[in-house]
């Protein structure tokens, strides 16, 4: 194969330019960015359930709709409240009707009236994001949609998610579903827009019983991480590996 | 040169070439990696602005207090204080302007949400004052003969 000095010049050109224009296209960072980027935060949003004083009634779940911006009649919603009774023949019977936003004011579970004299157990368990560590939900995003905030909360980006539902299938708390109206998936952030100026999120604030509270595990004078930190509390679903950061005071074994 | 592979190579390279170019201009400049990982920090920046943005509808028990000191007052120590005002008269996002008068929530279904009667052991529900809603004057608001800012007080 013979090639000319003109053919030689002209090929050698082409090819770089080809090879220079993809790399162009990628970000290269260096370390000092790649360190500033991640600003080490001051703030590490916690959450402390203590279901021994949760009544059922519901008034965090009518907050939390009303907060968000959650269509209020349609069957989803960013936090919810389960109710369990156990009988003295070992079923669990678990209801949650609209996620509670009702408030419990029957003992009808599902239609099936249960004895008083029947049952062992019986209480209430609010449940939210755990705004996890390691978050299941934001690996699976194929778009980059959802993130972890520097202060650990993991927002959904409305105007990037394509509202494939890949994160709700991944997250194991079931807590992400898809928002009706905006056609993006949504999920509880602490109410991220209360938090950050310096409010209590909506569920916590209508709580009139103190069941639900929020704490920031980098400041060690917080009275809620103190209680974190030094009483027994529990988290859901340990075993995922998820690292969820919501706990729970007098979370039973049958809670799934 | 007529190798007809080459043809077909160029159509691919410019294919690629042009999904590059398209992505420097579809991706907004803050998208990248913000936080510790790429796995869960790899997002558009502005977006953490945006939900900080989101409003407010709760204001809470301190901005009531501004202009109604004394029904807060009246509240103190009654068995409902720790009860948030905006429960029953609504999120008071608009109010006062433009929304003067707030949604008052009189409803009995708002006061059974803690005051129905369910025997439950493991919570505190069976300590709450409770009734049974079938046979505790049925087709009456509660607030008729309850004072909702001190329950202990009763109407005639």
């Amino acid at each position: 194969m013979t090639c000319s000095r003109r053919d030689f010049l002209k090929e050698a050109v082409g090819g770089t330019l080809v090879s220079a224009l993809p790399l162009s296209a990628f970000v290269f960072i260096t370390t000092d960015e790649a360190k500033a980027a991640i600003a080490d935060s001051k703030v590490r949003w916690a959450f402390l359930v203590d279901t021994t004083k949760c009544v059922g009634c519901g008034l965090c779940v009518k907050a939390c709709k009303t907060e968000n911006e959650i269509p209020y009649d349609a069957a989803v919603t960013r936090t919810w409240v389960e109710r369990y009774v156990v009988t003295k023949d070992g079923q669990t019977h678990i209801d949650s009707p609209m996620g509670g936003r009702d408030g419990y004011t029957t003992d009808l579970i599902r239609d099936e009236e249960i004895e008083p004299e029947d049952i062992d157990k019986a209480f209430f368990v609010p449940k939210l994001c755990n705004q996890c560590d390691n978050p299941a939900c934001v690996q699976v995003c194929p778009v980059g949609a959802t993130y972890k905030t520097n202060d650990g909360i993991v927002l959904v980006d409305r105007d990037w998610c394509i509202g494939c539902g890949y994160c709700i299938m991944a997250c194991p708390y079931g807590v992400r579903f898809f928002h009706p109206e905006h056609k993006v998936a949504d999920k509880c952030n602490f109410c991220y827009h209360r938090i950050s100026k310096g409010m209590e999120p909506a569920c916590v604030e209508c709580c009139s019983f103190g069941a639900r509270r929020l704490a920031n595990l980098r400041d060690p004078d917080d009275p809620v991480t103190k209680i974190i930190t030094t009483e027994r509390v529990a988290v859901l679903k340990d075993e995922y590996g998820t690292k969820p950061h919501v706990f729970y005071i007098g979370l039973d074994a049958n809670v799934r | 040169m007529k190798w007809h592979v080459l043809r077909p190579l160029w159509v691919a390279i410019g294919l690629v070439a042009s999904i590059f170019v398209a992505r420097v201009f579809l991706v907004p400049d803050d998208f990248g990696v913000h936080g510790d990982t790429f796995t869960y920090g790899f997002h558009r920046l502005s977006n953490v602005q945006e939900w900080k943005d989101f409003p407010v509808k709760y204001k809470g028990r301190e901005s009531c207090e501004e202009c109604h000191e004394e029904n807060l007052a009246a509240l103190n120590g009654s068995t409902h204080q720790t009860v948030e005002c905006e429960n029953c008269h609504g999120p008071s996002i608009d109010h006062p302007d433009p929304n003067e008068f707030l949604p008052l929530d009189k409803d009995r279904a708002l006061c059974l949400r803690c005051h129905a009667f369910l025997d439950y052991p493991n919570t505190d529900r069976g300590a709450l004052v409770s009734i049974v809603d079938r046979t505790h004057k049925r087709r009456y608001e509660c607030v008729k003969c309850h004072n909702p800012h001190d329950p202990k007080e009763y109407y005639e």
